[in-house]
């Protein structure tokens, strides 16, 4: 990869870097206690508005997949040449909240992917440009030598 | 309540006609059903109507004549056409006009739809990084369902195949080709566990009704076919919608469920009463969630009802008679009201070569889409 290249992290504000390690930002209604992902200004199970940002933590389990087997058109701005487009995992995981965060997954061999299978927040890559990097938060399985069970 | 009844059908076909504008196939549609009620368009006193992507359905007069009636534009995705219907029906119970007509129409572009974050109240990046797609929506709610419920590709499979299968005995259906059982399941894979033949594709074409109430209908028509319910509802907080960035701790219904339990308890039927269903089936695992959201079986047993033929054409529990989004593509504008003229020409038994045996006396149809809505219909025989 180009050294020079420039970063453009899509969602750097959804995410918190500490000595703790990488978490994912949302909030939590102060009313009923529901969390949301992103951070939402009123809440859709009680209709309050005093809303708190939290984390949500970076561990969970996969609760649903399929793998993105054709290039997205717009608004993807993968920008890669269709030859070049690999296929990517996306899941829901289901947080300690119990609250399910969309994602893509840095795997997408359906062969290693299985729902309840524990997954561990990163930062990835993706697309093709070659000035810009386009990064953004992605899950990864936290545990590949039980994977093939 | 008053009775309403369907005394005109119409149709413009599905697929795509080339120079033909999504508000001409949604004209048509209306002439075809005012032909069919032997009624005149300056008869009508109330029209709603609708499409996503082929212009306002008031602009129909300029092609249908400007006789000055209250056109009302819908546009609720999905649920338009049945939205539409349920409007003309409310109308005509409160007794402001005599005759009312319900379009829906449209004309996608080719390919896949090409949502923008904003109109979704969504930041961009939820679209740029490439989770902003339909297919993924459906791939990941079917995979969770199959899951939860037990559900193996065996049933993606045969949702499919039946779909094919009735659609190539549909003179006016797009897809009139049977596929086999190997073609659909080795497929290429579009979102896993979802392949080429387990999606719908977007499409062209019209459908449009003329209502009246059930007191007058046998002026116009020897085959009224009466409208026992006629819902919309939206989504609750916890159902699992498309374009969701995340999913609540707790899962609720979906809108699919308290349509149906409204149109039942409206009917004064329940679901061991129906005799030909239309499901939305934007692609096979949609048809099966639905199957059991709307009370034709338990979560789980699709399955089995699939491998014995229930849901066949001569089976207990026909399901999309006419191949469905399946074989017809979807016209998002147009696709509830071709469900709603199935079910009429089912149970006025014109349905040809499909038509459900043994004089079915109720029907059932469902549409299902974003950003949650659904909106069902329980139609009962002449
Ligand atoms: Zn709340």
């Amino acid at each position: 990869m180009n050294s020079h290249a420039t970063v453009h992290h899509a969602t750097q504000h959804l995410l918190r870097s500490s000595e703790k390690g990488l978490v994912l930002l949302g909030s939590r209604c102060q009313a009923c206690a529901e969390h949301y992902f992103p951070s939402a200004d009123s809440c859709t199970r009680c209709a309050a508005t005093d809303m708190l940002a939290c984390e949500l933590g970076a561990r969970g389990v996969l609760w649903s997949w399929t793998v993105q087997a054709f290039q997205p058109k717009s608004p993807y701005n993968g920008g890669e040449a269709a030859e070049d487009f690999q296929p990517y995992g996306v899941g829901y995981i289901e947080m300690p909240s119990g609250i399910k965060v969309e994602s893509r997954l840095t795997v997408a061999d359906p062969a290693r992917l299985r729902i309840g299978m524990p997954m561990h927040l990163v930062e990835a890559d993706y697309g093709g440009g070659a000035d810009t990097v386009l990064r953004t938060f992605a899950f990864a399985p936290s545990n590949p030598a039980k994977e093939s069970i | 309540m008053e009775d309403i009844a369907i005394i005109g059908v119409g149709m413009h076909r599905f697929g795509r006609t080339d120079g033909v504008s999504g508000q001409a196939q949604g004209a048509h549609a209306v002439r075809e059903a005012l032909k069919d009620a032997g009624v005149t368009w300056d008869q009508i006193g109330i029209a709603y109507g609708g499409s996503q992507d082929g212009g306002n359905a008031d602009a129909l007069s300029n092609h249908l004549g400007l006789t000055g009636l209250p056109f009302v534009n819908v546009a609720n995705g999905c649920a338009t056409g049945g939205s539409a219907l349920a409007s003309v029906v409310a109308a005509l119970r409160s007794g402001m006009t005599d005759i009312g007509v319900a379009v829906g129409f449209d004309k996608h572009p080719r390919g896949a739809f090409n949502p923008k974050p904003a109109d979704w109240g969504l930041e961009d990046w939820y679209g740029e990084t490439g989770l902003m797609l339909t297919t993924q929506f459906f791939a990941l709610k079917t995979q969770r369902y199959m899951h939860e419920h037990g559900v193996s590709e065996d049933a993606l499979v045969r949702v499919a195949q039946r779909a094919f299968r009735n659609g190539a005995l549909t003179p006016h259906a797009w897809r009139q080709r049977e596929l086999s059982y190997e073609e659909i399941a080795d497929s290429m894979p579009v979102n896993l566990p979802l392949r080429k033949y387990m999606f719908c594709n977007p499409a062209e074409g019209g459908a449009a009704l003329v209502l009246c109430r059930a007191s007058e209908a046998h002026r116009y028509t020897d085959h009224p076919v009466l409208v026992r319910a006629a819902v919309m509802r939206t989504r609750h907080h916890g159902s699992f919608e498309v374009f969701s960035p995340s999913l609540a701790a707790e899962a609720a219904p979906a809108p699919t469920v308290t349509a149906s339990r409204a149109a039942y308890e409206e009917a004064g039927v329940g679901p061991e009463d129906i005799n030909v269903i239309q499901l939305q089936d934007t692609d096979s695992g949609s048809e099966i969630i639905h199957l059991a959201e709307n009370g034709f079986c338990e979560h789980g047993e699709q399955e089995h009802l699939l491998r014995q033929g229930e849901t066949d054409i001569d089976g207990r529990l026909p399901v999309n008679t006419d191949g469905g989004c399946l074989a017809n593509g979807e016209p998002v504008g147009a696709s509830g009201l071709r469900q709603v003229i199935e079910v009429c020409l089912q149970l006025r038994q014109q349905a040809g070569a499909r038509q459900v045996p043994g004089a079915p006396r109720l029907g059932y149809t469902h549409v299902y889409g974003a950003p949650g809505v659904s909106a069902v219909t329980i139609l009962e025989a002449p």
